[in-house]
């Protein structure tokens, strides 16, 4: 039953999303690229690419369209990719929705509370682990076939990182630079 | 910039009407039981669906950038208090899943309990689903397009240095220490070379950090005592 496979494994991605949608995409690549091979690290970029370009949260917009092209890969027809869709947005959403409400009902024990804080301040260090390996994952011979694709990585990232460009633009003058280079 | 035209939202309210008065005595449970402030403006379901919607909408790539527009989206209307804001960020940020996503599980609830926070959560989502089925429809189409296929080329280095660059940026404030850094590189090799599933590393690291905390706290307390 793959609905129930993908809202149990899309439940605990939201469930151990810790640090916001970064953590969420590098979760989200774990479960469905590396450990169930649902699609490969060609379509995952790509999903990426279009969930940070789309309104939207980065996490609910990568979660909706995967959902939709797991489906989509195993020949299901329309309606039923967004069944898909939908059973992964809603499993990605409902761990907040119980642990946010029960935070509310318990505001003032968590306020200021330093176990709490700790537990953070060391799930932390992890989480930027989880991210760098989502880079590494994702930097395939498919996704870097030639020396072109590093000079593209390259300045993507000093543009990001010195000159703090905005992500849209980043991916908007990937895709032309990917028409002028190949 | 002008985000809050209110036409259509006032055309929702008026069907509203009869909703609210039916969920009057449950709504009334809430804010006797958990005692929100009284004073807040009541919110009609649709006005929350709405305005969340705008704020799912306009959350484009990260969370952090839509904070002033959240604020100012919900402060100036009343529903939550200016003073209470820095909290709620504070909680939201915390709590496992997406920024924008647990505003809104949370401010909904401060307005109008259990209802409100799940007409809220909806909202916020309900543009990415939109969008992006709309997307998938027409792209899976396109896919195989020669040109479709150079840009998406081109596209591909840079998404993983957009994954790279907030990682680093992500490390400059979490990781004080050696030991943090240490955490970091292990759980990369682990999750990137090993193909460890991260969950059990998230796991593994939180009952770890839990423990030290607690045993920190105990023996601060016997230092007090």
């Amino acid at each position: 039953m793959i609905y129930l496979e993908l809202f149990t494994t899309f439940f605990m991605i939201g469930l151990f999303t810790i640090g916001g949608g970064y953590a969420m995409l590098s979760l989200i690549q774990a479960q469905v690229v590396t450990i169930h091979n649902w699609i490969d690290e060609k379509t995952f970029t790509d999903i990426v690419a279009i969930s940070q370009m789309t309104p939207g949260p980065v996490g609910i917009n990568s979660a909706t369209y995967i959902g939709y092209t797991v489906l989509q890969q195993s020949g299901a027809p329309e309606m039923m990719c967004i069944l898909g869709s939908f059973s992964t947005t809603i499993a990605v959403v409902l761990p907040s929705f119980i642990i946010v409400l029960g935070i509310c009902r318990m505001y003032s024990r968590f306020k200021n509370n330093t176990v709490f804080e700790g537990l953070m301040s060391g799930i932390k260090p992890a989480v930027v682990g989880l991210i760098g390996a989502a880079a590494i994952v994702l930097m395939t011979k498919e996704n870097f076939p030639d020396w072109k694709s590093w000079v593209l990585f390259a300045a993507a990232f000093a543009a990001s990182w010195w000159g703090k460009a905005n992500p849209i633009i980043v991916i908007l003058a990937g895709g032309m630079s990917g028409l002028i280079l190949y | 910039m002008n985000f809050s035209s209110d036409t259509p939202a006032d055309g929702l309210h008026l069907i509203s009407g009869d909703l609210a008065d039916a969920h009057y005595f449950f709504i009334h449970y809430f804010f006797i039981t958990f005692a929100v402030n009284s004073r807040k403006i009541m919110a009609s379901y649709w006005k929350i669906l709405w305005v969340f919607a705008k704020i799912g909408a306009f959350t484009i790539g990260g969370g952090y950038a839509m904070i002033p527009l959240i604020q100012n989206e919900i402060v100036r209307r009343g529903w939550l208090e200016e003073k209470d804001f820095p909290d709620i960020i504070a909680l939201a940020q915390s709590a496992p899943g997406l920024l924008a996503v647990n505003i809104s599980i949370f401010a909904g609830y401060r307005m109008r309990g259990v209802r409100g926070s799940i007409v809220a959560t909806l909202g916020s989502i309900l543009p990415s689903f939109l969008i992006i089925l709309l997307i998938a429809m027409a792209f899976s189409g396109f896919q195989d397009d020669p040109t479709v296929r150079r840009i998406f080329q081109g596209i591909r280095p840079v998404v993983v240095a957009l994954i790279a660059v907030p990682m680093l940026q992500m490390a400059q404030k979490a990781n004080r220490n050696i030991l943090a850094w240490a955490v970091s590189l292990v759980t990369m090799v682990l999750v990137a070379f090993l193909k460890v599933s991260p969950i059990y590393i998230l796991v593994i690291v939180a009952v770890v950090s839990y423990t030290v905390a607690k045993y920190r706290e105990s023996t601060r307390k016997k230092e007090d005592r």
